[in-house]
């Protein structure tokens, strides 16, 4: 779900207000987009997709964070290279070329037929799952 | 074969249609109306707008990024002109979907498939270049694909109302279409627009379960159109559910071809599988966690996986999971009619439904015929939006232009959870009416095996709500658009159960566990409609396919 703008990226240009498929922001007394209906929030991440200064964040999981995660916090953001991360690979914003030409889909999906491919040897004993998806 | 282009690339000299405001709503008067701004609706406003039709275009959220191509990364079942080719992309599909293809549709959609894949390309789409030096055309980045797709429907003079869910049809006294109206959720106030042709291209149906851009595909357009006695078929088609990883929305299930499924305890869960083993997973889940690794998958083609599928590994990414390495919790969302294949049934090479001037084009429309019963994934979806758009759009313009002025009295055409039958206050919420349709069609063991007894119950419950819907729903003038899509859904839970419990055999992606074989006396396709009275019968036009031994 969105889970953060940023005041101090934002440009006020009320894209993400407009884009959002769903509404969930509205322009806050400083012009600020606010998440007023975080429920409504399908996790589509097209807000953060067409925000021109990467100021949204829209974090995975479909239902809210905790308020001490730190994938609520910008500065966390910002160091783990998550903030924009996604519009950098579509390669949308000045100087980067679209992320669509790089689209190997035919290489892969070609792959896609057939019988499952056999699992690879270096897993034959791994161990256990891992419930690896920490705390959010 | 290809279409003639010498229209599509024609400078347009009609003015845009134009909105005018009245004490906070606002009105307009067009030959065409486009309801859902995803891929089918922006093909059918540019096309019709390509025939010389004054368009308007209307979506509940941004046509742009609504609906379930936008942020998703599909497939196109785009094949060249060749004949072998094409014979084993139509071969592929008819026994997977049970032999209720139509080989003249199928070939159709192939053509026109091509030829506006030829024009996206033309408008500068940036497809990626093979080794060869040729495009590659078979996938499309929904991003880009629909932020692309709205810059053409403006140059093409349609006139966008964004944030502005229909509520309602309008109709003459003839029965046919006359427009509609709806809300303006950001400005406020009301709008209406009158049209002499509507094009419902509104999606599938998910019933709000999670599906990556899936909840704003409530079935608000298959509710609207059998409001106007529209029917519907292939509706028992409608159980896909799609793998997700527990922690996120990206039900993109290709890559999971290269990812073996495991038990809570770490063995190997024997039979699962993304394609044919997805009902052993959704066996397991019914009594345990179960979890994925892309651990088929070798090294060198992580990358290409990667630049396949770039939010497919969004999730992971950002929670530092390594898919290739470690083991992830997994689930299936419903996707219903999106994925499934049944929908408005159309009744000519325009894409009519029964009702004059009413058109449906996109996953709002039947796909049977060019995918049967079986899924229509990416792929097909994305090539019938495409052709059944432009055919719609075409159609609803000569229509528009054969059948004069709109003039004469219209009428909103919406009953339940507009025009309440009770004479007292209605206490049932929409919340309830939602929660309770979610408990009938999401379980697993009630949807995707399916069998008499239970589906028998499901539509008890399920009609008794329609009954107290019908009497009325609580809730203030700003959730009229939450009652219409709870309404719409419980219409859609009762149409897919009712086609299901009449289909007593599994074929497609319909299951009965009852009668798990397929009954070559049910080889036909099945119609369904009515709203206060629930009616299904078999479609008189025989599927074009022949059964042959695989």
């Amino acid at each position: 779900m969105i889970e953060l703008v940023s005041s101090s990226r934002c440009i006020r240009c009320d894209v993400c207000i407009r884009v959002c498929p769903t509404d969930v922001f509205e322009r806050g007394a400083d012009g600020v987009p606010q998440i007023v209906r975080q429920e409504d929030c399908q996790t589509c991440f097209m807000c953060e997709a067409w925000c021109p200064t990467d100021a949204l964040f829209v974090a995975p999981p479909i239902v809210p964070l905790e308020s001490d995660s730190p994938l609520r916090d910008e500065d966390e953001l910002i160091r783990r290279g998550l903030l924009g991360s996604y519009r950098k690979v579509l390669g949308w914003g000045a100087g980067r070329e679209p992320g669509a030409q790089e689209d190997r889909s035919f290489n892969v999906l070609s792959r896609m037929h057939g019988v499952t491919p056999e699992r690879l040897p270096e897993w034959a004993d791994a161990p256990g799952p891992k419930t690896s998806v920490g705390r959010l | 074969m290809v279409n003639n282009m010498s229209d599509v690339s024609s400078p347009s000299v009609r003015q845009r249609p134009r909105l005018r405001h009245t004490d906070g709503d606002v009105r307009g008067d067009a030959d065409v109306l486009v309801i859902g701004g995803g891929p089918a609706g922006s093909w059918a406003a540019i096309s019709a707008a390509e025939s010389g039709a004054g368009v308007f275009l209307v979506d509940k959220g941004y046509c742009g990024t609504t609906g379930a191509a936008a942020s998703a990364g599909v497939g196109v079942w785009y094949v060249e002109p060749d004949a072998e080719a094409r014979e084993r992309a139509m071969q592929d599909r008819e026994a997977l979907g049970g032999w209720l293809v139509d080989r003249n549709w199928m070939g159709r959609v192939l053509d026109e498939t091509y030829a506006r894949v030829g024009q996206l390309a033309n408008w500068g789409y940036p497809f990626p270049v093979k080794e060869s030096g040729e495009q590659a055309r078979t996938s499309l980045q929904g991003p880009e694909y629909q932020r692309r797709m709205r810059r053409q429907v403006v140059r093409s003079r349609v006139t966008i109302l964004d944030h502005s869910p229909a509520v309602e049809l309008l109709r003459v006294p003839d029965g046919g279409v006359a427009g509609a109206t709806g809300v303006r959720r950001q400005r406020g106030g009301r709008w209406t627009i009158r049209a002499r042709s509507v094009i419902v291209a509104t999606g599938g149906c998910g019933f709000l379960s999670g599906g990556l851009g899936c909840d704003v595909l409530t079935g608000d357009g298959h509710l609207m159109a059998a409001e106007l006695g529209a029917d519907l078929s292939g509706m028992e088609f409608s159980n896909a559910y799609a793998i997700s990883p527990t922690f996120a929305s990206v039900t993109k299930t290709a890559l999971y071809h290269w990812a073996t499924f495991y038990h809570e305890d770490g063995r190997v869960l024997e039979g699962a599988g993304s394609q044919k083993g997805r009902s052993v997973i959704a066996q397991a889940l019914a009594h345990e966690q179960v979890y994925a690794q892309l651990d088929r998958a070798p090294v060198p083609m992580q990358p290409e996986m990667r630049a396949a599928q770039p939010n497919f590994f969004l999730p992971f990414d950002r929670l530092g999971v390594d898919p290739f390495r470690q083991r992830f919790p997994v689930t299936l969302r419903l996707e219903g009619t999106i994925r499934g294949t049944g929908g408005l049934r159309i009744t000519d090479e325009r894409c009519a439904t029964t009702v004059p001037g009413l058109y449906a084009a996109g996953d709002a429309a039947t796909r049977e015929l060019i995918c049967g019963g079986f899924t229509g994934g990416g792929s097909h979806n994305a090539a019938w939006a495409i052709s059944s758009g432009v055919w719609a759009g075409r159609g609803a313009a000569a229509h528009a232009k054969a059948s004069g002025s709109p003039g004469g009295r219209a009428e909103g055409a919406g009953g339940v959870g507009l025009r309440p039958t009770a004479t007292t206050d209605a206490t049932l919420d929409w919340r309830e009416i939602t929660r309770s349709v979610q408990a009938e069609v999401q379980p697993f063991e009630k949807n995707y095996f399916r069998a008499e007894s239970q589906l028998q119950r499901s539509l008890r419950t399920l009609d008794a709500a329609w009954a107290q819907a019908r009497g009325g729903l609580g809730g203030g003038v700003e959730d009229v658009v939450r009652r219409r899509e709870s309404v719409a859904m419980l219409a859609h839970a009762r149409w897919m159960y009712n086609s299901a419990l009449d289909r007593p055999e599994t074929r497609g992606m319909h299951k009965r566990i009852d009668r798990p074989q397929l009954d070559p006396e049910q080889w036909h396709r099945k119609l369904v409609g009515g709203l206060d009275e629930v009616w299904t019968s078999v479609d008189p036009l025989a599927p074009v396919s022949t059964p042959v031994a695989a």
